[in-house]
């Protein structure tokens, strides 16, 4: 067991051997995040969207007195929107002391997972993508995504520096 | 930093602010007894405590300042360099307070400058003026505290006069008062530490009163002075009389004049304290509203009373927290009496300021961030207002000046008057700056009213004070004063009149957490707009009393006889289907920013609710339309409009860049209506020349002798560059000599000069131009004001400036009027061909990006043709016809590309996107030819446009 905890364990603190992901998907990619970053998991009721807002964003919603800013992973990724209505679920989120919503297309199971089947992010990946993640995990019929919470929420920063 | 030393910096520091303030009044006032006496006391508990803490150099500066002070108890006349010299060293007890709370420590450093002239002048006063024994030491060469010190007990002594209180007598009340401390320190035989002031020599006549004190003081002691003794025996284990001391800072304010200080109990709270109550409050009036909300909707239920009660009790809670941070807004003035008094005698003028409403209360908050705005404000006023008192004599006026600060509730609003009898702003002078900082054009200058020229003074770096004073005139300030006020969704407004005086009218909110709103809707959703900025609300529709009508394309209202630019609320939103209020009903919130008023159309209103102000998300908050957000009683987050960032769009220039006003299209409805500005001039015999104004950079009147000419070419230096000069007429030469008129076109780097006879006026008229044949200088010929005006054609002057602009050729005739979308990213190109497309015949609207245009062409406008330049920053012309023809509606719209050049690679490219023609960028005719080759039959299903 010892010998697992590598250098793994090392660049995320926190990460023992096994570590428990909450798994969501946005346009069929499973992605984890780590579960003592999640705050919350609910459904999306009413977005009020914010005109000439950056376009992660999706609008600001009310989660018990609290507003919070709703960030589309989808977009965030550069991925096409989903179409159609149907509900929204969405992880709650804190970075930087603010409240925010990562809206997904669905909220899966939690997922001890251990570190053998991690691996370092793929090199050829594309480049916005490597930034958002600390790696993968082999799952039995797919891959993991392990979200870098923190950089998926840092979109302005890069949008104003491009 | 200890406790006792934090708590010391905090007192001192307002005791310090007091003693400014009271000074300034005693100087004016030197009889009054009340007065010196409350100064003597507060300089005295300053120099107490800091003899108590080891603070030798603030001590002996305090006592220094205290000695001049028992002299004018003694009747000592009050002299404006004793005055002076008092606040000096206030002023320096203030430095070395900043660095003691910087640093935790005193820092190091002399004061002899400061005590010698206070020491020279105490023994002076003794030496002239008093019959009494004159002190031996006074005359003391040495400054240093010793001596100085030495020297007080005979002063001391000197002093008290019947009634009088001497601070031995307090002292030695307090020493036989029975302190709670008295177990532990042993009542003070003569310090060992100089510093202090009551010493051995106690021979001094103490008049009756002591007894009296004793007693006071002794309550006193017992109460309030408990604690702190404790806690500074612990700070400090000095066998000295701190008991004594503590208790004789108190004592004072128990037995010395009742005058300005108040007796009601208070206590300090911490203000973190204060701000997290208020964020719960917030959220209680939060929960509340939602309860209503729900009650609403349950009519029979039980809650209701229990409800209206819970209502009542947080309305009632929320306005107490409220008070807590509510501070009169005469704590933000106390240093201005003493700021005026310094300037006076800086300026060589005589200032009174007259303060009224100084018991206004305002939150905590709102009161920091206009302080030092205020203060800057009246610096300004006393510096450029008040003229020297010879000046005020010549204008007759009383040598006198006066700046009166005015302070009221108004609503929900604080407004702040500062006013002068001061000469008025020099609206000459701020034309002429604004001119020179290219602000605008002479002529748009020109044509300002006095209330929008007032306004350039709240442009950065923008000062007409001749020269650079050390009180203002620095080109700082003004704009950070505007800036700080709207900040906190305040206005600032000017009011001048040359001669008379100047008035600022600032209008602030009470308070920035929670605030009455009017809830409106704009597309499918609400927003808040702040009551605050709502000066009323109209009702348009077509065919009603109310109609939105347009002047290019802007839509305006006419509102008892003045026209009131509107915005509609949907486009500065930037929401899709803006369009879905082209039909110009909803309601008009007319709103108030500064002197600016305008109207924010939107699709409905409902109610007013008093809303808890949340403050945007960071990744929002560089939206200037929104100051915040919000949940509304039902749960909803909407968004809180900022009227001054919409203000901000009203005004023109600004609005077509950012927001893509003319740009989106309405443009095309009403032509009948539109005004172009002209400029009108003269060359070439008598028949006027026009061009429209909003291409022209620049009037200019040179003289004819600097014009140089290369390679028989006129030229002259302009801005540190040779720019070109083009006659306007053949006819016309070129002058040697006098002086020469030339109108400026300047398209980014590239200028030129077209040299005219005369500029005659500019006028705004409607411009209906019939065209002429063969004339490449000219577009075409109009009636402006009555007489025919040929419209000069631009284009064909610049390639004769530079061969790089290329030529243009004459226009031909359309018949139709279709809509045509121009695309450039130059505002230089875009105006000087709309007018060509006008002329044409076609309605034009424009973009200045792929974005703006893909803007105008999803907001369901009909457009026939596009216009679009290749060559564009971002997303170029050929992208943009790309984004067109993925559109299934616009698929067959045709393109027209305007380019610099052209390769084989480009052309084919132009090919696939079924781009119809390219056209050299100042090739006018084969723009115009090519539009003429586009099949009419495309227009007929719009013909309703027409």
């Amino acid at each position: 067991m010892t010998p697992a905890m590598t250098h793994a364990a090392g660049a995320e603190p926190g990460v023992e051997d096994a570590s428990e992901y909450v798994t969501l998907t946005a346009s069929d990619q499973t992605f984890g995040i780590g579960i003592e970053r999640v705050q919350d998991v609910f459904v999306v009721a009413s977005l009020t969207s914010v005109p000439t807002a950056p376009g992660e964003i999706v609008g600001l919603l009310n989660l018990r007195g609290r507003v919070v800013t709703a960030v589309d992973l989808r977009r965030c990724l550069g991925l096409p929107d989903r179409n159609g209505g149907g509900e929204l679920m969405a992880i709650g989120l804190e970075h930087k002391g603010e409240a925010y919503g990562l809206v997904v297309d669905a909220v899966g199971e939690v997922l001890k997972l251990r570190q053998e089947t991690r691996e370092a992010t793929p090199v050829h990946l594309n480049a916005r993508w490597g930034q958002l993640m600390h790696g993968v995990h082999r799952l039995g019929d797919r891959l993991l995504i392990v979200l870098d919470a923190d950089a998926v929420l840092a979109f302005d920063q890069d949008a104003r520096a491009a | 930093m200890d406790d006792l030393l934090r708590e010391f910096l905090t007192e001192t520091g307002e005791h310090l602010d007091t003693v400014d303030v009271e000074l300034v009044r005693f100087e004016q006032d030197p009889n009054n007894e009340k007065i010196l006496s409350n100064i003597f006391r507060l300089v005295h508990t300053i120099k107490g405590t800091c003899g108590f803490l080891g603070l030798p150099r603030l001590e002996s500066l305090a006592h220094a300042a205290e000695t001049l002070m028992g002299r004018f108890r003694d009747g000592f006349p009050v002299t404006t360099n004793a005055v002076s010299l008092i606040l000096a060293t206030l002023d320096r007890i203030k430095e070395i307070l900043a660095e003691l709370e910087r640093t935790a420590v005193e820092p190091e450093g002399e004061d002899v400058d400061l005590i010698g002239e206070l020491e020279r002048m105490s023994s002076l006063e003794a030496d002239v003026l008093l019959a009494e024994a004159a002190p031996a030491p006074s005359a003391a060469p040495a400054p240093a505290p010793k001596p100085e010190i030495l020297k007080l007990p005979d002063i001391v002594e000197r002093e008290a006069k019947p009634g009088e209180v001497t601070l031995d007598d307090l002292e030695r009340a307090f020493l036989e008062a029975p302190g709670p401390d008295e177990d532990f320190t042993a009542p003070p035989p003569p310090p060992p530490v100089a510093a202090k002031a009551p010493p051995a020599p106690m021979p001094t006549p103490v008049p009756a009163p002591a007894p009296q004190v004793e007693a006071k003081a002794e309550a006193k002691a017992e109460t309030k002075v408990e604690a702190k003794v404790e806690a500074k025996a612990e700070a400090k284990p000095e066998p000295r009389g701190r008991n004594a001391q503590a208790a004789e800072k108190e004592a004072p304010e128990g037995g010395g004049s009742s005058d300005s200080v108040s007796k009601v109990q208070t206590i300090r709270v911490n203000v973190d304290t204060l701000e997290h109550l208020m964020t719960m409050v917030s959220e209680l009036v939060l929960t509340r509203n939602q309860l209503l909300e729900i009650a609403r909707r349950h009519e029979d239920n039980g809650f209701k009373v229990p409800l209206q009660r819970l209502s009542h009790v947080t309305a009632e809670l929320q306005e107490g927290v409220m008070k807590t941070r509510m501070q009169p807004i005469g704590t933000a003035w106390q240093k201005l009496p003493r700021v005026i008094r310094d300037l006076s005698s800086e300026l060589d003028k005589k200032i009174e300021l007259v303060m009224q409403g100084a018991d206004t209360e305002l939150d905590r908050q709102v009161l920091e961030v206009i302080k030092d705005p205020l203060t800057h404000m009246i610096r300004n006023s006393a510096d450029h207002g008040i003229e020297t008192p010879a000046e005020r004599r010549t204008a007759g006026k009383s040598e006198r000046g006066t700046i009166r600060l005015n302070a009221y509730h108004e609503g929900g609003s604080i407004t702040i008057e500062i006013s002068d009898d001061g000469k008025g702003l020099n609206f000459g002078a701020i034309r002429k700056k604004a001119v020179d900082r290219g602000l605008g054009t002479e002529a748009e200058i020109e044509r300002m009213s006095e209330v929008q020229i007032a306004k350039f003074i709240f442009h950065p770096g923008f000062s007409t004070a001749k020269a650079v004073t050390a009180v203002s005139g620095r080109g700082v300030g003004m704009d950070v004063v505007k800036t700080n006020i709207e900040l906190i969704g305040g206005t600032v407004d000017i009011r001048s009149d040359e001669g008379k005086g100047t008035t600022f009218t600032i209008k602030i909110p009470l308070t920035l957490a929670i605030v009455a709103a009017l809830i409106v809707a704009a597309g499918n959703q609400r927003y808040a707009i702040p009551q605050v900025a709502v000066l009323e609300l109209v009702r348009v529709k077509k065919g009603a009393d109310h109609q939105i009508e347009r002047i290019n394309g802007s839509p305006v209202l006419r509102l008892r006889d003045r026209l009131l630019p509107i915005v509609p609320a949907g486009k500065v939103l930037g929401l899709d289907g803006a369009d879905a209020n082209a039909g110009d009903e909803g309601f008009v919130v007319v709103s108030q920013v500064g002197r600016q008023r305008f109207g924010i159309l939107v699709d409905g209103v409902f109610h007013t609710e008093e809303i808890v102000v949340k403050p945007m998300s960071t990744k929002l908050r560089h939206i200037p339309l929104f100051s915040g957000n919000t949940i509304l009683g039902d749960g909803a987050v909407v968004l809180i409009i900022d009227p001054n960032g919409v203000a901000k769009m009203v005004g023109s220039g600004t609005a077509e860049q950012q927001y893509g006003f003319e740009d989106t299209g309405e443009a095309a409805e009403s032509d009948e209506q539109e005004t172009v500005t002209l400029l009108v001039f003269r060359s070439g015999g008598q028949s006027l020349k026009a061009v429209p104004l909003s291409l022209v950079t620049r009037l200019e009147e040179i003289d004819a002798g600097k014009i140089e000419w290369v390679g028989g070419r006129p030229l002259i230096q302009y801005r540190g560059k040779l720019m070109p000069l083009v006659p306007a007429d053949p006819s016309i030469a070129i002058k040697r000599e006098g002086s020469q008129a030339l109108v400026v076109f300047s398209d980014g780097e590239r200028a030129m000069g077209l040299a005219v006879d005369e500029i005659v006026d500019i006028v705004d008229d409607v411009l209906d131009i019939e065209l002429v044949a063969d004339r490449s200088d000219l577009v075409g010929s109009a009636v402006v004001r009555g007489r025919a005006t040929e419209i000069v054609n631009v284009a064909h002057y610049l390639p004769l400036a530079h061969e790089d602009w290329t030529r243009g050729g004459p226009p031909k005739m359309a018949s139709f009027s279709r809509s045509l979308l121009l695309v450039d990213d130059s505002a230089f190109f875009r105006d000087m061909l709309t007018p060509v497309l006008k002329a044409a015949g076609f309605k034009v609207m424009v973009a200045g990006s792929t974005e703006e245009a893909l803007q105008v062409l999803s907001a369901d406008k009909r457009i026939d043709v596009i216009v679009t330049d290749i060559e564009m920053p971002g997303r170029d012309g050929f992208a943009f016809v790309e984004a067109v023809r993925a559109q299934a509606r616009l698929h067959d719209v045709p393109v027209i590309a305007l380019s610099a050049g052209v390769d084989a690679q480009a052309l084919e490219r132009a090919r696939r996107l079924q781009i119809k023609e390219f056209v050299a960028k100042f090739d006018r005719s084969g723009l115009i030819a090519a539009l003429g080759e586009i099949p009419e039959a495309r227009i007929e299903h719009y013909g309703e446009a027409a």
